[in-house]
């Protein structure tokens, strides 16, 4: 079986974010990257997948900048076979349907019959990139699947997924997309020999031109989102304590609600 | 000159670090007030499996091969969490393993080494005795000739993994005239033989998941081929495996260190005196900057030093003088740590006070600190001019 999982480098859940001086971008100095979390829980399952058949090969593909070339080999010391790296300037200004077209373009290459993602990425949490390349595929998909069973016949899988005071179990014939939620998995550390191989394992780079793709299709002027600005959100101002008897204290609270709130 | 970290370094720091968060730093407080060496013992089943164990060594004795640079990154990351498990997996791969690495035989690695760097036997080092600790020259544990065999008796202390190791790594007086000259060899004991028995030492002031013993061996027969390299080298793989565990310690003291600057930092902004987080003092800043001061010295020695060992240099001085300044700073570190938590930093419920007390023993144990002032200035008065 071959298993895709689309993975993308975000910075590490405890960074401290700050908007960049321009206002474009945050600022990237001193942070420190990892792999997306939600990606990891798709890498855990292809392997686990591929240990419960003893066959297949398992892909992680990104796109991303030099630097995301970690974010694959950190997947490759996990167990990951391949790791395929998507990189180009022109992608600039994309949106999360140009990742998504990219993808698209990049998965056709490959015969794949299965492909994770995870349910978001921490940094810009969009959670668009894995229905949209579905959507673009033609191909079934669930999104935000805590439970994963790949039928014996291996033509289906069943996965389960959390809905407002439910599970909902859903099946879909293969090829098909996942994306991945929280407790599908305890995802694995890498091991000493997967770090020391993971330089040896195929890595293949990949641009635009590639994957017959141009700035036109999936840059800046393709996005239908843009970017306006990134600001930090206000800082909560301290609160405010009425002193006094019970009846003075609830009068006054509900003139401040009304006067200065203006929530009543 | 190239300061990084290979990316084989990085990958092993950022799994450490996972590893250290997730299965190390939740139970630290429990092993210490516990006395919980059952609790390191699971975190070094969960550690084996992923190649901790044995990562200085090379792949065909089960190892990693990542050196001593790994070996470094390793023992930082884990002293983050725990000095106990630091110091337990310390002993195994650094003191036990190391020994035989450095003076075994091909079919001595295939057979002792090999267990240990995957995490099948637990591994010791027994060197120290009641009567000789920075004195370990003067050690008195006898070892006999009879036939095939040396017969060891004698008593062993405040051996690390004494009472939980499989193997133990023993250095005996073969030769009482000769002494520290050709007189102490070193013997590969495994600790089902008939004559061993190990008592667990409870009383401590902090390490207090670690497990230390005191070993006796009494009429204890050890085949002539679990001799280490050849009879009377012993004090010579003693004293090698020693300058490496001594840079290795000192690169425990850096993920400590670190780790008490970040709590540190976390509670000065908290903490509010006088209307404002005590973090805006000077006072409290100037202690963090020289903290950071202290930990930038730290680590700038130590990688040196673990980059010139794995180039295959002899490191007597350089691994004497990172234990020496790193334990120290480590303890100055502690100290302002303390001082910043106030009355917290007093209290059993905060990890600084166990900081605190497992810091104290780096001045002490693997040669105390003035012991590594004599190596140092031996070293440095032997070569004349610096």
């Amino acid at each position: 079986m071959n298993i895709a999982v689309c993975i993308k480098q975000v910075p590490a859940t405890e960074s401290k974010i700050k908007p960049a001086a321009d206002g474009l971008d945050i600022d990237r100095t001193g942070l420190s990257y990892v792999v997306n979390p939600y990606d990891e829980f798709g890498v855990e399952e292809a392997l686990k997948i591929k240990e419960q058949l003893d066959t297949g090969t398992v892909t992680v593909i990104t796109i991303g900048p030099e630097k995301a070339v970690e974010a694959l080999r950190t997947c490759l010391a996990v167990g990951a076979d391949e790791a395929i790296h998507i990189k180009d300037d022109a992608l600039t200004g994309g949106d999360a349907l140009c990742t998504a077209r990219v993808l698209a373009a990049a998965l056709k290459k490959g015969n794949y019959d299965l492909i994770f993602f995870g349910r978001q990425a921490i940094d810009d949490d969009s959670g668009a990139v894995g229905i949209h390349v579905a959507e673009l595929l033609g191909l079934p998909h669930v999104a935000g699947i805590n439970k994963f069973e790949l039928n014996a016949d291996g033509l289906k899988a069943v996965a389960h997924r959390q809905i407002e005071g439910a599970a909902e179990v859903v099946e879909a014939r293969l090829p098909a997309i996942f994306t991945c939620q929280k407790e599908l998995n305890e995802p694995r550390y890498a091991s000493l020999p997967g770090i020391m191989k993971a330089k040896q394992k195929p890595m293949t780079v990949w641009s635009l031109a590639d994957l017959d793709l141009s700035a036109e299709d999936v840059g800046a002027s393709a996005a239908k989102v843009k970017l306006e600005k990134i600001t930090s959100p206000p800082v909560r101002e301290a609160g405010k304590t009425i002193d006094g008897d019970t009846a003075h204290a609830v009068s006054e609270l509900v003139r401040l609600l009304h006067e200065e709130a203006k929530v009543l | 000159m190239d300061f990084n970290f290979t990316e084989e370094q990085s990958m092993l720091r950022d799994m450490v670090r996972k590893f250290v968060d997730k299965e190390v730093k939740p139970v630290a407080q429990q092993i210490d007030k516990e006395h919980n060496v059952g609790l390191i013992q699971d975190i070094l089943k969960k550690a084996a499996p992923l190649g901790l164990l044995g990562i200085p060594f090379p792949e065909k004795y089960g190892g990693a091969g990542m050196g001593e640079m790994g070996y470094c990154v390793l023992l930082e990351e884990l002293s983050h969490g725990c000095a106990s498990t630091s110091v337990t997996i310390g002993a195994h791969i650094g003191l036990a393993g190391m020994s035989i690495f450095l003076g075994g035989n091909e079919t001595q690695k295939e057979k002792y080494l090999k267990p240990l760097a995957t995490g099948e036997k637990i591994g010791a080092y027994a060197l120290t005795e009641p009567g000789a600790g920075s004195d370990a020259a003067n050690l008195q544990l006898t070892a006999k000739e009879d036939g095939d065999h040396f017969v060891l008796n004698g008593t062993k202390l405040w051996i690390t993994n004494g009472d939980i190791a499989d193997t133990v790594v023993v250095y005996g007086l073969t030769n009482p005239e000769l002494k520290a000259r050709g007189g102490i060899t070193a013997f590969i004991v495994e600790t089902t033989t008939p004559g061993f028995s190990a008592n667990r030492i409870e009383d401590k002031m902090g390490l207090r998941g670690s497990a230390t013993a005191e070993l006796v061996f009494q009429d204890l027969r050890v085949p002539k081929e679990n001799v280490l390299g050849q009879v009377g080298m012993g004090f010579k793989i003693a004293m090698e495996t020693l300058d490496e565990s001594r840079l290795s310690l000192a690169a425990a003291t850096i993920g400590s260190a670190k780790e008490l600057i970040t709590m540190s930092v976390d509670f000065a902004k908290k903490r509010v005196a006088f209307n404002q987080p005590i973090v805006h003092f000077q006072a409290i800043q100037f202690m963090i900057a020289d903290m950071a001061a202290e930990v930038f010295q730290m680590e700038s020695i130590v990688y040196r030093t673990a980059w010139m060992y794995d180039q295959g240099n002899k490191i007597p001085r350089e691994g004497a003088i990172c234990k020496l300044f790193c334990s120290e700073a480590l303890d100055r570190i502690v100290d302002k740590a303390v001082q910043i938590h106030g009355g917290n930093g007093f209290m059993g419920e905060h990890p600084v006070e166990r900081f605190y007390r497992d810091s104290r023993v780096n001045r002490i144990f693997e040669g105390t600190s003035e012991v590594q002032r004599m190596v140092i200035a031996e070293d440095v008065l032997k070569k004349g001019s610096y």
